[in-house]
This record gives C-alpha cells, structure tokens and sequence, in this order.
C-alpha cells in the first residue's frame, strides 16, 4: 500500500509541475518548477531499485543542468518581464491536439504489455553493479560518450566565445 | 505485496513525454524549449528503468541502468552545445525568439 502511495504522490506532483513547466511565461519559474519534476522522478527511481541513477539525477539534472539554465537564464536577463515573448495563439489548439494524439498512441501500446511480473532486484541498482558493467560490457559506449562531451564542452566555448578580431 | 504496476509508470511516463511535446510546439522561447526536450528524455529514462526492474536477469537490468546513465550524458552535453548557440544567437541578434531567427530561410 505504501508503494501506491509514493507513487501516485510523485506522479501527481510530476504531472503539475510538468504542466506548470510548459504552462509559465516566466522561464526561472519553468526552470524551478523542472527541479522540482527532476527531483520526484530521482524519487520514482528510488522506488524502481535504481538507487544510483536517482542519486545521479539529483546532482547531475538537478544540480548542475538547471544551473546552467539558469544561469544562461540570468546572464541574458530572460527573467524580467519586459522580456517576455507572447505564445503562438495560432498553432496552439494544433499542438495541444496534437500531443494528446502522441499520448493516446503511446498509451495504447502500454496496455499490449501484460503480465510482467516486478523483479527487484537490489545490486541491480548499486554503484558497484552499474561501474563494473559500465567498464567492462559497456566500456566502448562509453568512450564514445567521453568523447561527445568533450567535444561538446569545446564546442560550447567556441560558440559562446566574443570575436575578439 | 501490491506493487504498482509497469502500466502505470508507463502511462506517467507516456504523460510526461506528450508534455514535452506539447512544450516544444508552443513555446516561442528557446530555453524553455531546451527544458521541454530535457522532460520529455526524462520521461524515457523512467520507461528504461521500470522495464529494467521488470527483466529477469541481473545482467539485463543493469544495462537498462547504464542506457540511462548515458541517457543523461549526452543530455549534458546537448545542453553545454545548445545554451552556447543560443548564447550566439543572442549577440548576434539581441533576441531569442525562434520565429524572428530565420537566417537559412531567407
């Protein structure tokens, strides 16, 4: 009973502050309410057995991804709100449409999916599991991944840079 | 044991994704876009973990994990390489709004 419990607390509060996310026009308050989404998913993780990926996903998303929102939010002074933009009235009856299309579709393949049986496993979820498959089965994945994000890093400087000549 | 359902994480997420969606048609400002693209691979990370906890196999379970964890990676880096463009595009022209930066269209 208690699992019911946590689990329709966090879905309702993902559920609103994803529809706050997308529903304010203050981009600091969409980017606080996403924290606050991070966080319940981090604990929806916790209750699947994942502890490290939770634990991964409080600092990582929303730690240090949402500072660099915010901060890229700060720096280009998008919160104040003579800076504001007004929403596409026209294709907003189109997108609603059309995300409840891609809602009813996906539901619809959810329910194709019976009689899985949970398994819980709890060293499926540890530090120690996730790091040894990591470098061994999954090692060339990851130096790939290593590479996109020092690649990414370079890159974001260059762009961001100021044109000195 | 009532556990909660694979359904119902699938459907949360299946939610959480359309959200995004919808965010990414409507929004005019790049950075919630961005915010928007993040929810919407949020919402795939959790279907990869509640069909990893549904696997038989330790092994199968744990690549599930390690799929997320790469997830999130590349998001991270999607992130540095996108705010730095739209940093760009904000000296260059002073806005953001993605109707008024049309600059392949002309």
């Amino acid at each position: 009973m208690a699992e019911r419990l946590v689990f329709f607390l966090c879905a309702l509060i993902a559920i609103s502050t994803a529809v706050g996310v997308v529903a304010s026009r203050n981009p600091v308050r969409s980017a606080l309410l996403l924290v606050l989404n991070f966080l319940t998913l981090a604990v929806l993780y916790f209750t699947l057995t994942a502890q490290f990926v939770g634990i991964i996903q409080v600092i990582v998303y929303a730690g240090a991804i949402m500072v660099l929102f915010l901060f890229v939010i700060m720096l280009l002074n998008l919160g104040s709100p003579e800076a504001q933009l007004p929403e596409r009235e026209l294709r907003r009856p189109v997108a609603w449409l059309l995300a409840i299309g891609l809602f009813i579709v996906l539901v619809s393949q959810v329910f194709l999916v019976v009689g899985a049986q949970p398994q819980p496993l709890v060293e499926a979820g540890t530090a120690r599991t996730i790091g040894y498959a990591m470098f061994t089965r999954w090692s060339f994945p990851l130096l790939i991944v290593a590479v996109l994000l020092t690649v990414g890093v370079i890159g974001s400087i260059l762009l961001a840079r100021r044109r000195s000549a | 044991m009532t556990a909660v359902p694979l359904s119902a994480y699938l459907t949360l997420a299946a939610f959480l994704f359309a959200i995004g969606a919808a965010g990414v048609l409507i929004k005019r400002n790049p950075i919630v876009i961005f915010m928007c693209i993040e929810l919407m691979l949020n919402a795939v990370n959790l279907t990869f973990l509640s069909f990893a906890m549904h696997q038989p196999s330790l092994q199968a379970q744990v690549a599930g994990h390690v799929f997320v964890l790469f997830v999130i990676g590349v998001a991270a880096a999607e992130v540095a390489v996108g705010l730095g463009i739209i940093v760009a595009i904000f000296r260059l022209r002073e806005t953001i709004d993605v109707d008024s930066v049309n600059l392949l269209r002309e």
